[in-house]
């Protein structure tokens, strides 16, 4: 009988231990807000949760997309932005802003060719963007077919699927087919929108893998966790040193460790077309921009915080959700920036 | 403290109270005056506000923002007429299939269709006029534009248009001028303009269907059963006596669905196709105005952003063209009637 009626006010001072301690917390943390880039905010919110847990410290990210991300943090209401485009070196001055990395992922091709399974295709840069371009109009052309020999490829039309919304996949996407062809360079440029010069466009990634799996002989590109969790058929592609290239983790840690990050002032490089012999030619970062003397040094000093943990220790996170961590020379890079450009 | 009341003369009383109206009465125009006031101040503002945010993209375009049909955020070179095109012949395709449908449903439910069935049947209809956008979307990209593709557009493509898979010209194609072209296609898939009306039909039916059944309700029973005495068929009554009694209210219903069409925008987004290329055939994709600022907002800046706040003026320009037009064929009809 007495022993009953302990454990119930023994839980009760325990619950209200723990509601006291939560409180305390909460008193002592600093919420921190940063907005932008769509790409990275599965593992933005894997980060935070991690770094909420450890800290008491919350972070509120707002995935509205790269461009209203740079606009917020230019007019100073957020304590970073994130963007898949690096901003320009002026631009960073003008405003008193640095730059830089946090996480690398892939952008791959993906195709629907009756009788082509994943991995089979095989494309170079070149091929990719005449393809692009509308100039190769069947998948039974001859250039193909001298990249892929052995494969049976129908004589069916090319439908070429494109975002519709203006993204960082596609910024990337079109800069490497730039670097690639100056045709594309000269005609369609690169941007997270463009003039596409043919096929149809579809919203998000989830929008041109839906086309994809409609459309016989339709060729688009999403991020490469999109292409692996849909079991979408990606191409491998020939890079820059001549090697036809698998897209996984290792190739893209290959283009990200092989990219000449040290000459790259405000690591304003971004990182397509990379010179290594692993290395997948499409491959992203996504920058984390702050103020170099920020108003809120608190927030700031928390939010640096953040990312010394999540660039330190939550890069197993990032490849759970396949994502690629960066390279330890770059993450060594990353910190002495801090250093020398950030007050905190 | 009753005998001070009586001590004032009733004429006082009266006068005060005919004062209180007075002020009463006043308060309540200031009152109604504000809530008019607020719809207008919201348009102009917003108007105001696009025009001002477009103002770069005008001023660096001028007239030719309106005829280009360039949209090149890579070269900065813009053009309107690709999504103001898809934006008005979506609506116009959404109308021609929603309008006859609207008419027949609200005609079945106010002269045809048994008693107990009538208010189940409105009530499902209003539900529909419930449903978000987003979802017709998404049974339009998941369900329907596959559909079409595989079984409306090969019989489309091969009987009208003039670029058949076989390469024999119907007769159709070759004898009515337009109709190939309309019909003409080479992309293999579902997402196009044709569907995108044929989507924002069945999104507007509810809402056209809804205003023609409560209105035609309002027509007096002593005029409809006249005709009827006279031995007129149902078609006569709805045709001859029903319609005209209640044509300025149908046609403002019509015009309510029009402004729905004109504007949507997530639905129109997943079934348009999204390309920017100005063609003659219903069966391409193309691009409207909603779905173009939908798509590239979030990521634009500089002269793009100016662009697409342009373009979210130019539909304030096209809302307004529409509903000006409605208004003349309004007054067209009414002085009609007169002779």
């Amino acid at each position: 009988m007495l022993t009953t009626n302990k454990t119930p006010l023994r839980f009760a001072a325990v619950a209200a231990l723990a509601v006291a301690s939560t409180f305390g917390a909460a008193a002592h943390a600093t919420d921190i807000t940063g907005a932008g880039s769509s790409f990275v905010y599965p593992v933005m919110s894997k980060w935070s949760a991690a770094y909420a847990e450890k800290t008491g410290n919350h972070l509120n990210y707002q995935s509205v997309g790269s461009g209203a991300g740079i606009a917020q943090i230019k007019e100073g209401t957020i304590d970073f932005g994130a963007s898949d485009a690096p901003m320009k070196a002026e631009d960073l001055q003008k405003y008193g802003l640095g730059q830089f990395p946090v996480v690398v992922g892939g952008i791959v091709p993906v195709v629907n060719v009756t009788g082509v399974q994943a991995g089979q295709l095989k494309l170079d840069g070149a091929t990719l963007a005449d393809i692009f371009l509308g100039k190769i109009t069947r998948w039974n052309d001859p250039k193909i077919a001298a990249l892929n020999a052995g494969l049976a490829l129908p004589a069916v039309k090319i439908t070429v699927v494109h975002r519709s919304d203006g993204s960082g996949t596609s910024f990337n996407f079109t800069n490497y087919l730039s670097k690639v062809s100056n045709e594309w360079a000269t005609k369609v440029k690169f941007g997270t929108a463009v003039e596409w010069p043919t096929g149809v466009g579809g919203k998000g990634n989830e929008g041109v893998s839906q086309y994809v799996r409609q459309i016989k002989g339709s060729i688009g590109y999403v991020e490469y966790a999109y292409a692996v969790k849909n079991k979408i058929s990606w191409v491998e592609l020939k890079n820059a040193a001549g090697n036809v290239i698998t897209p996984n983790a290792d190739s893209f840690a290959a283009a990200a460790a092989t990219a000449d990050w040290a000459s790259a002032k405000d690591f304003n490089l971004i990182m397509t077309n990379a010179p290594g012999a692993k290395a997948w030619p499409i491959t992203a970062t996504t920058w984390v921009i702050m103020y170099k003397s920020p108003k809120n040094a608190a927030n700031s000093k928390v939010a640096f915080d953040f990312f010394k943990s999540a660039l330190e220790q939550g890069q197993q996170a990032a490849v759970s959700l396949d994502y690629v961590p960066l390279p330890a020379s770059l993450v060594s890079q990353i910190e002495a920036y801090w250093a020398s450009e950030f007050k905190h | 403290m009753p005998a001070t009341e009586t001590a004032i003369p009733a004429t006082d009383i009266l006068e005060q109270r005919s004062r209180r109206d007075a002020r009463h009465e006043r308060l309540f125009r200031w009152l109604l005056l504000g809530c008019a006031l607020i719809v207008l101040a919201s348009l102009l503002g917003a108007a105001g506000a696009t025009l001002w945010g477009g103002r770069d993209a005008f001023g660096t375009f001028g007239w030719r923002f309106l005829v280009s049909s360039e949209w090149d955020p890579g070269n900065e070179v813009y053009g309107a007429l690709v999504p103001v095109y898809g934006t008005v012949i979506t609506s116009f395709i959404a109308l021609l299939i929603a309008v006859p449908i609207s008419f027949g449903i609200a005609v079945y439910l106010s002269e045809v269709a048994p008693t107990w069935l009538r208010t189940p049947v409105a009530s499902a209809i209003e539900l529909l006029a419930g449903i978000p956008s987003i979802i017709y979307g998404m049974w339009g990209l998941f369900i329907f534009a596959p559909f079409f593709a595989d079984h409306i557009k090969p019989w489309l493509t091969s009987n009208l248009g003039n670029k058949p898979d076989d390469g024999k010209l119907s007769w159709v194609a070759e004898h009515v001028p337009f109709v190939g072209k309309l019909f003409g296609s080479d992309y293999p898939f579902g997402a196009s303009i044709l569907v995108a009306g044929i989507v924002l039909a069945i999104m507007i039916i509810p809402f056209i269907s809804s205003v023609m059944r409560e209105v035609f309700q309002t027509v007096p029973t002593r005029l409809k059963e006249s005709a009827y005495a006279l031995g007129s068929s149902t078609w006569e009554v709805s045709w001859d006596i029903v319609l005209p009694y209640t044509r300025s209210a149908v046609i403002g219903g019509i015009f309510l669905g029009l402004g729905r069409a004109l504007g949507e925008t997530m639905a129109v987004t997943f079934v348009l196709g999204n390309a920017m290329h100005l063609s003659a055939s219903l069966l391409d994709p193309g691009a409207s105005i909603a779905s173009t600022i939908a798509n590239q907002f979030s990521e634009a800046v500089g002269l793009q952003k100016s662009a697409l706040m342009a373009l979210a003026f130019l539909l304030f320009v096209v809302t307004f063209i529409v509903l000006l037009i409605a208004r003349l064929m309004l007054r067209r009809l009414a002085s009609k009637e007169g002779r």
